[in-house]
């Protein structure tokens, strides 16, 4: 209370000059050295007389001076606002009324050129004025501003505008920011708890990275702990603090003498070779550590090299040493409370980021599901394996390319909505011509079929290097899949794997009403539980299976556009997704479309959780994946939804 | 009747005849200078392909397990003679360096020179563990046999026990494969990552004898290689064990009622081709000089089927003969050697069609002759017909072989 009212007393003081000196231009002229020249050592008296003055042009004054549109004029040093004519003489205004005055030449009068560092402390200044600013436009600026820089000065100002404030929503924004500046530089320790603790359990990156600016610690090595310091932990060498890292602090700390590298002691050794030996020792058995530390330590005896400790030394001088972490903030109850926070935080954040890892799962999941769905058709259902499986695929993403990039459609909306049906239309013939040549030949002969179709792969491939070359293509998705969902800081998923989401989805409906609703999936059903029988019913299994493989060449081929949406197109990429594939089927479960969702999402779910184990490498998430796959159909060798009965077919 | 071991097997005297022949026809002509000795080093290579590839018809031809993880296994072993000489040629070389120097090395300097040698463009000087025998020759050859070895067992058990048969076990084989490859990828594992082990023609120890020289040698123990191999598979495919490995490929559940271990024969034939598999890699790498992880990558593994599809699977030569055909006219053509077609609008560069032309004539040869090459032998040496022994009919299952091969073969 006594602290308060001395700083109103103060600042009554101050402002009495100013209030007795009326005008802007008296007040300036009051500093005219500083104002005329100003640097960051005298500006802070010119800005306190400013805002003592409680003027109304001082807001613009600033931001001119700032923009250095202030101008003196030699014969009186009055300052003025100036503005280059046509004839190119000046037109002044008044620097109080802003009211022209006149013309001046271009030499009667010269600019005023702040440094960088100068115009900061302006800007700062200027803050406080724009916190008030009528525009609201011009008051979020300002609050902005404060909050890229966050000074210590700009709380009060910033405390003193959240009252005034008619805009709710920047009024809520200024309170928060404020409770921020009082967490870092509150007057009071009670006050700076208060407001750290109003930021518990907020996830927002802006309020930890407060909190974590609190708490920011700095390492310290000595002889022993001091008692007064704020000690976030105490660190051993060899655990929390790597064994080297500790003795470079104990030698930055000149607590121990620099480690001499191994270059360095043989390089002496060799520069003290005489006659065979070296301070005593023979050249011979200095391929023994030991003698070198003797040889080297007879060497420092004599004063000839810098000594240096052993690696028993080391050890020792780390053991006889205190290292520890210690708060910037010397108060533990400030840093304390900042800690709490946080750790109220972490769950929320854990939350979070589980959350935007599941999203991330499932749009991987998705994008297997859309490789494998064509797959559980031809492999699954029919049992015919196909290798050529990821061509197809390939074959869609370039049926995209060339309707999108060969200038017919201009519209990205349109090519993809004419790519789609396209892709499916071009593998489905393909799928069509593969089966009736060579796929129907080799039904007896599953083995066969892998290698016949893993020819056509190969063909396909290199084919396809031939026509589009060997460099990745780009599929470019319409702007309206740009960007991307993110409903909060720690959460965000692209609108594109998104659309392959709901796409993945779409095909599982159309795929089930295909095969549970129409003829066409009755007898598709029936002709892959029993040929025979069903031939006997009236039913053509040759024309049934050719329809078969083409719905599912062609589903490859429509996943082929949505995977070059979110991939690029290469003549690869196909082989990329066939052996992921073939698990996910696998896993899955064959002979059942929902039995290819459970793959995927378990194949997708498990890579995304691997990769966070280890996320700079995602090899070795694949790796482990596939590990555990093999391991998987170890124990559920008809994977996870078995067929049961005679559809299992055996 | 009882017949011999080679009476049975006709095919055996020829080919040894035929591989000595070769081997010595190439041997004197490179040291009269007609061949060159990068082809001695192709040819060679070859022969190790060659036994790969008998070894792959041994477990697919006769035992019905498509495998496409056997380049793996061959990678494996070139992978554990890579270490080793790269290990030693690495230490010679550093050896000298430090010899030059005035005080005598420390071992923990030479170790330390000999890592930031070999792992310093993995940015990395440290040796993995993976590299503790590296040191020494007859252990990391050991490793090359028993590392395929036991992973073939280990997989092999695990697959066989819960009866994963046919296609499933084929996209196992190869799901394994590529889990090894990308493993090998990664600069973690401690095998240098994507650029692989190389410099491996150089031989410690012998950098004096000229690499004409080292040609023929590694020719002559890929052939004798290749020879004892041949045998070996001609005797494990020959006799009782024989046929129940066949019967295995034509109907596993019948053998299994009939009392037979059909897990212990599998995992047999399986662990004992990987073993081969990887003394393959031994002589193949040091020929090639490198080995990257691309090498181990699944493609390899069905590149292998390809060949021994086409020379003609169950009959051991058609493996020799498709292995040698595919893989010298592939490096033909690829090589740019083969004349380009002018077709008028077109010009047919076979680096560019090579492959499309493999792989079409790969889907023809799958139709229209299953045989493949080695069908061919069959015209010009009619094989017996053994119809008046058999009793009975041949099963209702038209995949299998056992109709054709049970009327055309003892």
């Amino acid at each position: 209370m006594i602290r308060a009212l001395l700083i109103a007393c103060g600042l009554i003081a101050a402002a009495l000059p100013a209030l007795a000196q009326g005008t802007l231009q008296d007040v300036l002229q009051a500093h005219r050295a500083e104002v005329e020249s100003p640097s960051r050592a005298t500006v802070g008296t010119v800005l306190d007389a400013l805002d003592d003055s409680d003027l109304p042009g001082v807001a613009t004054f600033l931001e001119r001076w700032q923009d250095r549109a202030v101008w003196v004029r030699a014969s009186d040093g009055l300052f003025f606002y100036a503005e280059e004519q046509d004839d190119g003489s000046y037109a002044l205004l008044d620097i109080s009324t802003e009211e022209p005055v006149g013309t001046a030449a271009a030499s009667e009068i010269s600019e005023i050129r702040p440094n960088g560092g100068v115009r900061r402390e302006i800007a700062s200044a200027l803050v406080e004025f724009q916190l008030a600013d009528p525009d609201p436009a011009r008051r979020r600026a300002a609050v902005t501003a404060i909050a890229r820089a966050m000074e210590p000065e700009q709380l009060a100002p910033l405390a003193a505008s959240v009252e005034d404030e008619p805009d709710a929503a920047l009024r809520a924004q200024k309170e928060r920011l404020a409770r921020m500046l009082t967490a870092l530089y509150g007057d009071t320790p009670e006050a700076r708890i208060a407001a750290i603790e109003s930021f518990a359990g907020e996830t927002a990156v802006d309020a930890r990275a407060i909190l974590n600016r609190i708490v920011a610690t700095r390492r310290e090595a000595a002889a022993a702990l001091p008692e007064d310091a704020n000690i976030a932990r105490e660190l051993r060498p060899g655990g929390a603090i790597a064994e080297d890292e500790a003795y470079e602090m104990l030698v930055a700390e000149e607590l121990a003498p620099p480690r001499v590298p191994a270059g360095d002691v043989l390089a002496a050794l060799t520069a003290n070779l005489a006659d065979g030996v070296v301070a005593g020792v023979p050249v011979e058995t200095l391929g023994d550590p030991d003698a070198r530390d003797r040889a080297y330590a007879a060497l420092a005896e004599a004063g000839l090299v810098q000594p240096r400790l052993t690696d028993d030394g080391i050890a020792e001088a780390l053991a006889s040493h205190a290292f520890w972490d210690e708060y910037v903030e010397p108060d533990p109850a400030i840093t304390d409370a900042a800690e709490r926070a946080l750790s109220a935080t972490e769950l929320k954040v854990a939350a979070a980021q589980s959350a935007d890892l599941a999203l991330d799962a499932l749009s991987l999941a998705s994008i297997y599901f859309l490789a494998a769905i064509g797959l559980a058709i031809t492999f699954g259902v029919m049992g015919v394996i196909n290798m050529a499986h990821g061509e197809f695929i390939m074959m869609g993403a370039y049926t995209g390319y060339v309707v999108q990039q060969w200038g017919w459609v201009p519209n990205y909306t349109v090519a993809i909505l004419i790519a789609l049906p396209l892709a499916f239309a071009v593998t489905f013939a393909a799928g069509v011509a593969m089966e009736r040549l060579v796929i129907r030949w080799l039904y007896h002969r599953p083995l066969e079929t892998l290698l016949a179709t893993f020819g056509i792969s190969i063909a396909l491939q290199q084919m396809a290097k031939n026509i589009f070359g060997t460099q990745a293509r780009p599929l470019t998705s319409p702007s309206w899949l740009g960007g991307s969902w993110e409903p909060s800081d720690l959460i965000s998923i692209s609108y594109i794997r998104i659309a392959i989401f709901a796409l993945a989805l779409v095909f599982l409906a159309v795929l089930l009403f295909i095969l549970k609703r129409t003829r066409l999936g009755l007898e598709v059903r029936a002709v892959t539980q029993n040929p025979g029988m069903a031939a006997s019913m009236g039913i053509n299994p040759g024309r049934i299976n050719m329809l078969t493989f083409g719905l599912g060449s062609g589903i490859a081929g429509i996943a082929g556009v949505a995977i070059g949406l979110y991939a690029q197109v290469t003549s690869e990429m196909g082989s990329g997704y066939i052996v992921q594939s073939f698990m996910t089927v696998v896993v899955g479960g064959v002979g059942n479309v929902w039995g290819t969702l459970a793959g995927a999402t378990m194949i997708g779910g498990l890579q995304k959780g691997i990769e966070w184990f280890n996320p700079s490498n995602t090899l070795a998430a694949q790796t482990y994946m596939i590990l555990f796959i093999i391991l998987f159909i170890q124990f559920r060798p008809k994977g996870i939804v078995a067929l049961k009965g005679r559809a299992a077919g055996d | 009747m009882r017949q011999g071991f080679l009476a049975k097997n006709p095919s055996v005297l020829w080919f040894l005849l035929l591989l000595a022949l070769f081997t010595l026809a190439v041997t004197l002509m490179a040291q009269a200078g007609l061949v060159s000795t990068s082809l001695v080093k192709t040819l060679g290579k070859t022969l190790c392909l060659c036994l790969v590839a008998v070894a792959m018809d041994v477990v697919w031809g006769y035992c019905g397990i498509l495998s496409l993880g056997h380049m793996a296994f061959f990678g494996l072993g070139g992978y554990a003679i890579g270490m080793w000489l790269m290990y030693a040629r690495t230490e010679a070389i550093v050896a000298e360096n430090l010899a030059a120097r005035p005080i005598p090395p420390t071992p923990q300097e030479i170790s330390d020179a000999i890592g930031s040698q070999i792992f310093g463009v993995v940015g990395s000087s440290d040796f993995p563990p993976v590299w503790a025998f590296a040191h020494s020759l007859p252990l990391q050859l050991m490793a090359a046999l028993l590392v395929p070895g036991l992973l073939a067992l280990v997989f092999g058990w695990l697959a066989f026990r819960s009866r994963v048969t046919g296609v499933y076990l084929s996209i196992l084989t190869q799901a394994m494969t590529l889990a090894l490859s990308l493993y090998l990828f990664q600069n973690e594992s401690g095998l240098r990552g994507n650029n692989g082990l190389s410099g491996l023609q150089n031989i410690p120890g012998y950098g004096h004898v000229p690499q004409s020289t080292i040609s023929l040698v590694f020719l002559w123990a890929s052939a004798l290689a290749l020879g004892a191999g041949y045998i070996l598979f001609a005797w494990v495919v020959s006799g009782r064990m024989g046929s129940v490995i066949r019967a295995i490929r034509d109907n596993e559940a019948r053998v299994r009622f009939l009392g037979y271990p059909v897990e212990g024969f599998k995992l047999f034939v399986f662990t004992l081709t990987a073993v081969v598999a990887g003394l393959a890699g031994v002589l193949y790498y040091p020929q090639a000089g490198i080995i990257n992880p691309a090498e181990v990558a699944p493609i390899a593994s069905i590149y292998l089927a390809v060949w021994v599809a086409i020379g003609g699977r169950g009959r051991l030569y058609g493996a020799v003969i498709g292995a040698a055909f595919v893989s010298l006219l592939s490096s033909w053509f690829t090589g740019g050697s083969a004349p380009p077609i002018d077709l008028g609008v077109y010009v047919i560069q076979w680096t560019d069609w090579w492959l499309v032309l493999l792989g079409l004539s790969f889907v023809a040869v799958t139709l229209f002759a299953p045989k493949g090459i080695g069908g061919l032998f069959d015209l010009i040496t009619a094989r017996r017909p053994v119809e008046e022994e058999r009793v009975g009919d041949y099963g209702p299952d038209q995949g299998a072989w056992r109709r054709r091969e049970g009327q055309e073969e003892a």
